[in-house]
């Protein structure tokens, strides 16, 4: 049960920057997720914040104690690793209470300690397996318990679920947001998978290239983007991105055209001259296939999903966009459609990609 | 049917005689090569033969064996191959996984480091016990004898007052590298993750090494004990070197043993008894190290 606070971190190994200044405030009682792409630094910060790697300069806070010095062991960390890295010569229980043991805990304080974890993990019945005889979620679930029992002020997950087939990854997904609820613990938890950041987190933070891009609620995230690059991250399948450039500005709506002669009219103000280059961002449920529409495409595939089905178009001067439809389309590919945008629910960028409004 | 000719996926008839035939070249030269040497000992161990005797050739029953028996140099022989081999790999293995890990760290000169501490295993086993009777043990010129007499002590002269001990510290010199390579091998295929889980589970360095390093060089230092075994039984140039068995029978183990036999007494008969003692002893030897460690490899 903690706070953590992280000023101006940075790392760098040779002089390559990996971490370039983050400034963050984790709060007690809640499960932070740590989102982005594949090398932008996230799990490079978690082991930071666990004492595996050193910071190169900045200071980290928990509960207002500068602990950049701490060793790992006495930050009152756990962290569960992508691969699990139990030790394969001890039995479930000896993995659990190894830490207890190095503590100088005495055997009776242990197995109790044990016994509560396991209950909580439904492990009772494991405890005298070796690793090997476990399957991988099982294996799982003792990686977590190995955290449990040292009753650690926070929970530190590096991918833990990405070695998992992916109904059981849902199913442990499910299992870690009820754990966070039960323990009531404070959680960071990376991942380079959005839709495990959008379920589970309470507070997700987009990493990109070592610096955050945007910090808020699942639902602010989605629904208010800070820049291209948030906007693309998250949601599934990914925002529509057209050109256009804005042709007039009135009282209350602007109008902007599109790269294929179209025009829009977008309600709202904008800080942005006329004539100015900007990108439309519009997610697939917001745009329709009605007679008036005013994007005619081409549907190029139809993926049916069964509860809903999703046209990939193409416009008429070659942009792609992805459009949800209801699972019943009777829509094929090479079909003429026109597509309708709502207007209310746009995401307009500058050229450099950030947001020109936040609502 | 004549679909049934195309049916590829049936294999081609064979009976056991081609079964056979193909496997006998193997069988024949196995046979010849290992079957044949054996029976031949049994068949010299029951004979009277003694090169510098060449006219009192004849069957000898268990001659030889009572002979052997009551020679006061084989029990000593036998305990000296045991203790040579015991000391040996206690040294080896032991300083092995120390060094192992310790050459795991990252450090200046590393790259040569390696190189310099596996080089005593390239060195033949005739010209590094030269080196060590003349260079290292001698008590005159050895550079022990220097170490010695520039603080002031007395010299031994290692190869008369602890011959065993001084033929332990060579073969121990000479098959450290092969131990510390093999270990080093597995130490380095440990998981990172496996101990940065350890280290924040609180594992200092030595807990580390008792709890997360020990046990996962349990296959290999079963492994390095094995094929260690079966090289040490058998030394001999560092022996004929150094102390040719002596003084007395002080240095000689159960190979040394069967060289006495043939090539300083001529007793063919003699030396035959003694080469399946060795067997017999091999046996026993291989018979417990497989039993302690079937566990280990099963995993």
């Amino acid at each position: 049960m903690a706070n953590l606070q992280l000023r101006r971190v940075r790392k760098s190994y040779d002089n390559i920057e990996i971490i370039r200044g983050i400034d963050l405030d984790l709060h007690d009682e809640e499960l932070t997720v740590f989102v982005g792409p594949s090398g932008c630094g996230k799990s490079t910060l978690l082991r930071m914040i666990a004492g595996l790697e050193e910071i190169t300069s900045g200071d980290l806070f928990i509960d207002g104690e500068r602990v950049n010095d701490i060793p790992p062991a006495k930050r009152g960390l756990a962290l569960v690793f992508q691969s699990y890295a139990l030790y394969p010569h001890m039995t479930v229980a000896e993995n659990m209470s190894f830490s207890l043991k190095l503590a100088g805990l005495s055997k009776a304080e242990r197995e109790m300690k044990v016994a509560q974890a396991a209950q909580i993990l439904h492990l009772e019945s494991l405890l005298t397996r070796k690793p090997k005889e476990l399957s991988g979620g099982q294996r799982q679930r003792v990686a977590i318990g190995r955290a449990i029992v040292r009753n650690p002020k926070v929970f530190l997950f590096d991918e833990p679920l990405s070695n998992l087939d992916a109904e059981l990854r849902v199913r442990m997904r499910l299992e870690l947001t009820k754990l966070h609820r039960q323990l009531r613990a404070t959680m960071i938890y990376v991942t380079h998978d959005q839709v495990e950041a959008m379920t589970m987190a309470d507070r997700i933070v987009v990493l990109n290239a070592g610096v955050v891009e945007q910090v808020g609620t699942p639902m602010e995230l989605y629904r208010n983007p800070r820049n291209l690059f948030v906007a693309g991250f998250l949601g599934s399948p990914k925002m529509n991105f057209l050109t256009a450039t804005v042709e007039s500005q009135n009282p209350g709506n602007v109008t902007v055209k599109m790269a294929d002669g179209s025009r829009l009219s977008v309600p709202g103000q904008l800080d942005i001259s006329n004539h100015s280059q900007i990108t439309i961002g519009i997610r697939p449920e917001h745009l329709r296939l009605t007679n008036t529409g005013s994007l005619a495409a081409t549907v190029t595939t139809v993926e049916h999903l069964g509860s809903e089905s999703y046209l990939h178009v193409l416009t008429a001067n070659s942009e792609a966009l992805i459009v949800r439809v209801s699972g019943e389309t009777a829509v094929e590919a090479d079909q003429q459609v026109n597509v309708e945008v709502d207007s209310s629910a746009l995401h307009l960028f500058d050229q450099d990609g950030t947001s020109l409004r936040s609502r | 049917m004549a679909a049934h000719a195309f049916n590829t996926t049936q294999p081609p008839p064979r009976g056991r005689r081609g079964v056979w035939s193909l496997n006998t070249p193997t069988i024949t030269i196995l046979f010849l090569w290992s079957l044949v040497p054996l029976l031949m000992t049994l068949w010299f161990s029951f004979r009277r033969y003694n090169l510098m005797a060449p006219d009192r050739i004849g069957f000898d029953g268990l001659g030889n064996y009572r002979y052997l028996l009551t020679d006061p140099g084989l029990a000593l022989a036998i305990w000296n191959t045991i203790l040579l081999l015991g000391a040996v790999l206690a040294i080896t293995i032991g300083l092995g996984t120390v060094l192992a890990v310790l050459f795991d760290q990252e450090f200046f000169g590393r790259g040569i480091a390696r190189v310099l501490v596996l080089a005593p295993f390239f060195i033949m086993p005739t010209v590094s016990s030269l080196l060590w009777k003349n260079m290292m043990m001698h008590p005159d010129n050895g550079f022990i004898a220097f170490l010695m007499r520039s603080v002031g002590l007395k010299p031994i002269d290692w190869f008369a007052v602890v011959p065993l001990t001084s033929i332990i510290i060579i073969v121990s010199w000479q098959w450290l590298p092969f131990a510390l390579l093999t270990l080093l091998t597995a130490v380095q295929s440990l998981d990172a993750e496996r101990k940065e889980a350890a280290r924040m589970d609180g594992a200092g360095p030595i807990a580390m090494f008792r709890y997360i390093i020990l046990p996962h060089l349990g296959r290999a230092i079963a492994a390095t004990t094995m094929i260690e075994t079966i090289f040490l039984l058998g030394i001999f140039a560092e022996i004929y070197v150094t102390t040719s068995g002596g003084p007395g029978f002080a240095s000689t183990n159960l190979s040394f043993l069967i060289y006495r036999y043939v090539l300083q007494e001529y007793d063919i008969g003699g030396a035959a008894v003694a080469a399946l003692l060795a067997i017999v002893l091999a046996n026993i030897l291989a018979f417990f190290l497989m039993r302690s460690f079937a566990r280990n490899l099963e995993t």
